[in-house]
C-alpha cells in the first residue's frame, strides 16, 4: 500500500528554483533513504511533506488525504521531525509529551506510556529536557512523532550529532519500527554507509532533483569498486587493463567489483609474479557516486 | 481549543513572565506608595497642626455662601456643588481630603501607568509568545500537528488576553493592598466629579454628573483594559512578523516612548491624533484633563485604537497562517 505519495513537488524561493519537480512514493513497512549531499534540498523538501512551507506546485497526499486540501486528516497519519527536534527546554520531557498529545483530537491517554515506554525514556521523563542528553532529546522527538500512531514517520538527518553507540541505536530502532509496527520511514541523510545499512530503498538527490530511486543493493552492487594495493603498479596496471577499466589513485589501482571475476583478476597477478598486499571492496564515496550518476556534475 | 489554551498558559507559566511582572508591579508600587506618604507629610507639616476638621468645616461654609450668590455662572455653580459634596464626604466619613485612601491611589496609578508602565508589562508577555516559538525551533513541532494554524494562533490570542486581564487585576490589587496598609482602604464611595471638560473657553460642566468613586475606578479598568488589548495586539502582531523577541519589544519600546514624547509636544501638527500611541490616555477623558491635541474625544480616541486593533488582528492571521516556516 502507498502511505505517501509525492508528485512534481516544486518549490521556487525568491526567483531561485530549489526543487525542481520530485517524485517519491512510499510503500508500508519501508524505510526509505533519503540521500544527498548538504544543500541539495532534503530539508526544503521535507519541509514541503510535513506542511511548514508551501509548495509552489505538486501535490502531496499521505494515506490518500492531501495535504493542501484536507491538513488536519494528513497531518493525523503523519509524524516527523525537521533537522533537530526542538522541544520546550523549560518543560520536562514529560510534560512535552502531554503539550502535544494535547493537539492530537481523539488522543488515548494510554498511548503515552506506551510511546515513553518504546523509546526508553521511563528514568528521565519527569525531569527538565533543558537537562536532556542530545541522544535522549532524539529519542523524546522520536516520541512525540510517534504519539498520533501514525502511518508515515520522517526524520530529517536523525543521526546528526549522536556518538556510534547512539547511531547504531537509533538504527535498529528505526528498522524495527517499521518491521514490527509497518510504518513507512523516510529518513534523509548525506552519508552514503549511513542509507546503506539504513534503509531497503533510497532516492538520491542533486540540486534540488532526484537523480535516481532504486533500491540499495541495486544502486550498490552497480556502483561498488574493488581497490588494489600491489607491487609493482605499473605491471599491475597493464594486466588488469586488458580484463577491465582500470583507474590508478595514488598507490592503488581501481576497478569495478564484480564478484565473479574479483578471483580470476587476482589469480592471474599472483602469477605474474605481482605481490598483492591488500585487495578491498569499497563503497563508492557519495561525491564518487554523484559523478558517476550525473555524469561529471561536481557537487558545489 | 480549550486544549490549546491550557497548552498556552501551560508554557506562559512554566517561563514565569507573570511572576516577574508581578514582582516589578510591586516594586514600583511600593516605591510610588512612600513618594505619596512623603507628599502627604510635607503638606501637613505645611499646614501646621491646625485640626484638618475645622478646615474643612470652615471651606464648607465659605462655599455655601459663595453658591447662594446667584451673579455666579452656571457651570462655576455645579463644580462648586460637587466640591461641597466632596468636602462633606471627606467630613462624615473622617478622611484627611490630603491623604489619599487605597482607592484614591489606586485609581491615580492605574491612570498613570495606562499609556507607558502597563503597555510595557504587556508587552513583556505579548511580544514572545509568538516569536519565542520561531527562536526556539518549537514551532516546527507546533505547526505539524493535526491542527490548523489559524486555531494554533487563535489560542494564544486568548491565553494573551487572559495574560492582560491577570496583570490589570494585580495591577489593581497590588496597588489597593500595598497602599491601603499606609494609607488605609476607605474611600470606595466618595463622591467624583465625571463629564466635564476642559476646552479652549475654559471649563465645560454641561454634561457633567457625580458618582461614587468607586463606579469611576469600574470604568477606569474598562478604559485601561481596551488600551492594554490593542498595544496587546500590536505587540503579538510585531511577534508574528519579526522572529527576535528582542527586536519587536524594541520596536514596541520605541514607539511607546515616541508616543509618550509626541503627546507632550505635537498640539499643532493634528495628524498625529491617529497614532495609536496618543489615543492611549482614555482615562483623561474621563477623569477631565485636556487631550494631547485639540479636539480628540473619547469616541474618538476609542475608535482610533479599535482600528489599529482590527488591523493587528488581521495582519496577525494573514500572516500567520501563510508563512513558510524556514
Ligand atoms: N529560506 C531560504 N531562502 C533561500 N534559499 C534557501 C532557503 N532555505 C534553503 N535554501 C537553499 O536551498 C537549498 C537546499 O537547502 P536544504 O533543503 O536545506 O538542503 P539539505 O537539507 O539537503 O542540506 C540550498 O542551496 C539552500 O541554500
Ligand atoms: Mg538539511
Amino acid at each position: 500500500m502507498i502511505t505517501l505519495s509525492v508528485k512534481n513537488l516544486k518549490k521556487k524561493i525568491g526567483k531561485k528554483e530549489i526543487i525542481k519537480g520530485i517524485d517519491i512514493e512510499l510503500y508500508e513497512g519501508e524505510v526509505f533513504g533519503f540521500l544527498g549531499p548538504n544543500g541539495a534540498g532534503k530539508t526544503t523538501t521535507i519541509r514541503m511533506l510535513t506542511g511548514l512551507i508551501r509548495p509552489t506546485s505538486g501535490s502531496i497526499s499521505i494515506c490518500g488525504y492531501d495535504l493542501q486540501k484536507d491538513f488536519t486528516n494528513a497531518m493525523m497519519h503523519l509524524g516527523c521531525i525537521v533537522e533537530n527536534p526542538e522541544l520546550y527546554p523549560f518543560l520536562s520531557g514529560y510534560d512535552n509529551l502531554v503539550h502535544f498529545a494535547r493537539m492530537i483530537p481523539g488522543f488515548q491517554s494510554k498511548r503515552l506510556a506506551e510511546v515513553i515506554e518504546l523509546v526508553g525514556l521511563s528514568e528521565r521523563i519527569h525531569d527538565k529536557v533543558k537537562t536532556y542528553s542530545l541522544g535522549m532529546r532524539q529519542r523524546l522527538g522520536i516520541a512525540q512523532a510517534l504519539l498520533g500512531n501514525p502511518k508515515v514517520l520522517i526524520l530529517d538527518e536523525p543521526t546528526n550529532g549522536l556518538d556510534p553507540a547512539g547511531i547504531r541505536e537509533m538504527r535498529q530502532f528505526i528498522r524495527d519500527l517499521a518491521k514490527n509496527e509497518g510504518l513507512s520511514v523516510l529518513v534523509s541523510s548525506h552519508l552514503l554507509s549511513e542509507i546503506q545499512l539504513l534503509c531497503d530503498r533510497v532516492a538520491i538527490i542533486s540540486k534540488g532533483a532526484v537523480i535516481q530511486t532504486d533500491t540499495v543493493h541495486a544502486l550498490l552492487s552497480s556502483q561498488e569498486k574493488m581497490v588494489w594495493r600491489v607491487e609493482p603498479l605499473q605491471q599491475a596496471k597493464q594486466i588488469l587493463e586488458s580484463a577491465t577499466e582500470v583507474v590508478e589513485l595514488e598507490d592503488c589501482l581501481i576497478t569495478d567489483f564484480d564478484a565473479n571475476k574479483a578471483g580470476l583478476w587476482s589469480r592471474e597477478l599472483v602469477n605474474s609474479g605481482i605481490q598483492i598486499i591488500e585487495m578491498n571492496r569499497r563503497l563508492p564515496a557519495l561525491e564518487d557516486l554523484f559523478l558517476e550518476l550525473t555524469g561529471g556534475d561536481r557537487i558545489e | 481549543m480549550n486544549k490549546l489554551i491550557q497548552n498556552e498558559m501551560l508554557k506562559l507559566l512554566a517561563r514565569k513572565r507573570l511572576i516577574v511582572v508581578g514582582i516589578i508591579l510591586s516594586i514600583l508600587v511600593v516605591l510610588f506608595t512612600y513618594a505619596q506618604y512623603q507628599t502627604v507629610q510635607t503638606q501637613l507639616k505645611k499646614l501646621g497642626t491646625t485640626d484638618w476638621r475645622t478646615t474643612l468645616q470652615q471651606q464648607i461654609i465659605d462655599t455655601q455662601n459663595r453658591l447662594s450668590n446667584s451673579r455666579i455662572p452656571d457651570d462655576f455653580k455645579k463644580e462648586l456643588e460637587v466640591r461641597v459634596k466632596q468636602q462633606q464626604y471627606y467630613l462624615d466619613n473622617d478622611i484627611n481630603p490630603a491623604e489619599p485612601g487605597a482607592p484614591s491611589f489606586t485609581k491615580e496609578f492605574m491612570e498613570n501607568s495606562i499609556d507607558l508602565l502597563l503597555p510595557l508589562m504587556i508587552m513583556v508577555i505579548a511580544s514572545d509568545l509568538v516569536s519565542s516559538e520561531f527562536s526556539m525551533g518549537s514551532i516546527k513541532l507546533l505547526l505539524t500537528r493535526p491542527v490548523k494554524r489559524w486555531k494554533i494562533l487563535f489560542s494564544k490570542y486568548v491565553t494573551l488576553l487572559l495574560a492582560i486581564s491577570l496583570i490589570i487585576a494585580m495591577m489593581g490589587m497590588i496597588s489597593y493592598l500595598i497602599s491601603g496598609v499606609v494609607f488605609g482602604f476607605k474611600g470606595w464611595t466618595a463622591p467624583e466629579f465625571i463629564g466635564f471638560q476642559i476646552t479652549e473657553a475654559g471649563f465645560d460642566a454641561s454634561g457633567a454628573s457625580i458618582i461614587p468613586q468607586w463606579q469611576f475606578i469600574l470604568m477606569d479598568f474598562g478604559v485601561v483594559w481596551f488600551a492594554a488589548v490593542v498595544v496587546g495586539t500590536l505587540s503579538f502582531m510585531v511577534s508574528v512578523l519579526i522572529r527576535s523577541t528582542a527586536a519587536g519589544m524594541g520596536i514596541i519600546l520605541a514607539l511607546l516612548i515616541a508616543g509618550a514624547i509626541l503627546s507632550n509636544m505635537v498640539s499643532s501638527w493634528t495628524s498625529a491624533k491617529y497614532f495609536f500611541m496618543l489615543n492611549m490616555r482614555l482615562t483623561d477623558y474621563l477623569n477631565g484633563s485636556p487631550p494631547p491635541i485639540e479636539g480628540m474625544t473619547l469616541s474618538f480616541s476609542l475608535a482610533v485604537l479599535t482600528v489599529w486593533w482590527l488591523l493587528a488582528l488581521f495582519i496577525s492571521f494573514g500572516v500567520f497562517t501563510k508563512k513558510d516556516i524556514y
